[in-house]
């Protein structure tokens, strides 16, 4: 076995993962912290104001990465989704759910922000726009997520159940992401490609790949402390957590 | 051991489902009901423009069959998880996803259906072109059947749950949001006389893929839902 696989066996373990994840969200929560004022120094004060769009442009920094958020953890969701199923691996388990939550916080993120940045520019808060339909779809079935996780009394049937929910709904981020190209309306279209021609200036690229990179390590910080929470509550009764306790208490 | 062939277990589990609807005539007409009111309340509601009705008739057909299909949904597998005959499917030797698959038909038959033979009339009755009720008619053919097997799915799911149905119509109606999308617009698109081929292809590789796909789905989840 080499050190990757020995490391997720080990990973596997609850009290394992409480540990190791206890040593990580400091170092996600710095360099969350590091990168976010970064970015948002490049974003607010030196990147140039559109020619177009003039100074709101600057709401994209946050709106596009917490879009792009949406669709990552879904997709972290729908793997650990996978996984859980899978192999029945307890920890997959809880990331499912501890995703939900902050994938459904990002996903109203770039709703709020996209609908503050379209009443100056489009002159309307809303407009029934494929991708913006999509994304209020997406945020929908997160909820539809914490919803039956909530419902469901024994919390590893629950996790089971989302976790095809999940599976099932993964079908949407394909729809999100073509959207653009099936139903042509008022949307933007992609500017940040890997190949064809750039369609950004790097003085507006940089910020937005800092931030993109910033809002993973939040992420990263956040699922991390809600799978130790939900762990901590789901193995209540076992010694490992009577252990941790008494530890904290003392 | 069974010696029952995977084929005469499916017409079995389906001409069963069929007798047990047909033995209760008076639940059969509830989704027709509420299909035929759903859209009379439409016009009552934006008032009597004809041409107004015109535009949003193709919309308003399809939410009322959305909303009729989701007011059925939750009896798919509510009375046979009740009497414990769900159960007895999961032991039996057959895919339990064939078996849904029965179910899932006979489901569609008895609520699916009447709808498509409604439709004409009520397409009338909203003034939609004559052009464009052929093209109506053939996305509730193919259109419906993907609503009760993505259904099936969250059916499965909440069946063991005191108050599923709120939840049920969380989690299915925005599965169903690519369905209503494509449905409305080939009627739309039919009705200014423009050909339709697109979205009736669409719809037909949703209804394929789900045939293929919510089945393993739903199956799953029952046995998640029973364990």
């Amino acid at each position: 076995m080499n050190v990757f696989m020995r490391w997720f066996h080990k990973m596997g373990s609850p009290k394992y993962f409480y540990e190791v994840s206890g040593k990580m969200i400091p170092w996600f929560m710095w360099t969350f912290i590091i990168t976010l004022v970064y970015g948002l120094y490049q974003g607010m004060i030196v990147s140039p104001p559109d020619y177009q769009q003039g100074e709101s442009v600057r709401i994209m920094y946050i709106h596009v990465p917490a879009a792009w958020m949406s669709m990552f953890i879904y997709v972290v969701m729908a793997v650990s989704g996978l996984i859980s199923l899978v192999w029945r691996i307890k920890m997959t388990e809880i990331f499912v759910i501890s995703s939900a939550t902050v994938g459904a916080s990002f996903t109203f993120l770039a709703l709020a922000t996209g609908s503050l940045w379209g009443k100056p520019m489009w002159g309307t808060w809303w407009v029934w726009d494929a991708r913006l339909t999509s994304e209020l779809i997406l945020l929908f079935l997160y909820l539809g997520i914490i919803a039956l996780h909530s419902a469901i009394e024994d919390k590893r049937v629950a996790a089971r159940a989302i976790s095809i929910l999940a599976l099932v709904g993964v079908v949407n981020i394909p729809i999100i992401h073509y959207s653009v190209e099936w139903w042509n309306t008022l949307h933007q279209t992609s500017s940040v490609t890997m190949t064809g021609k750039k369609a950004m200036s790097t003085s507006m690229l940089i910020p937005l790949l800092v931030m993109s990179v910033s809002f993973k390590l939040y992420y990263g910080a956040v699922v991390l402390m809600r799978a130790r929470a939900e762990l901590l509550e789901r193995d209540r009764n076992t010694r490992w957590v009577e252990e941790v306790v008494q530890e904290d208490t003392k | 051991m069974s010696t029952l062939s995977l084929t005469s277990a499916f017409t079995l589990l389906l001409k069963r489902d069929l007798t047990l609807a047909y033995r209760r005539r008076a639940e059969l007409v509830n989704p027709l009901l509420f299909f035929v009111l759903v859209t009379a309340m439409f016009p009552l509601g934006i008032g009597n423009d004809p041409i107004l009705i015109q535009k949003v008739g193709p919309g308003v057909v399809w939410v009322a069959a959305l909303l009729a299909a989701l007011l059925s949904l939750d009896a798919m597998f509510r009375s046979d998880y009740e009497d414990g005959s769900l159960e007895q499917f999961m032991l039996s030797a057959h895919p339990v996803s064939i078996l849904v698959l029965a179910k899932v038909l006979a489901h569609w038959m008895v609520t699916g259906l009447p709808l498509f033979i409604a439709a004409p009339l009520l397409a009338m009755m909203l003034n939609i072109p004559n052009q464009a009720i052929p093209t109506l008619m053939l996305t509730l053919v193919l259109g419906t059947p993907v609503l009760s097997l993505i259904g099936s799915v969250g059916v499965a799911l909440t069946v063991g749950l005191r108050r599923g149905g709120v939840i049920l119509s969380l989690l299915v109606l925005p599965l169903f949001v690519p369905v209503l999308i494509f449905a409305t617009d080939a009627v739309n698109t039919a009705a200014v006389g423009i050909p339709t081929t697109a979205q009736i292809s669409i719809l037909g590789a949703m209804l394929v893929g789900s045939i293929v796909l919510a089945p393993a789905a739903t199956a799953a989840s029952l046995r998640i839902s029973l364990s």
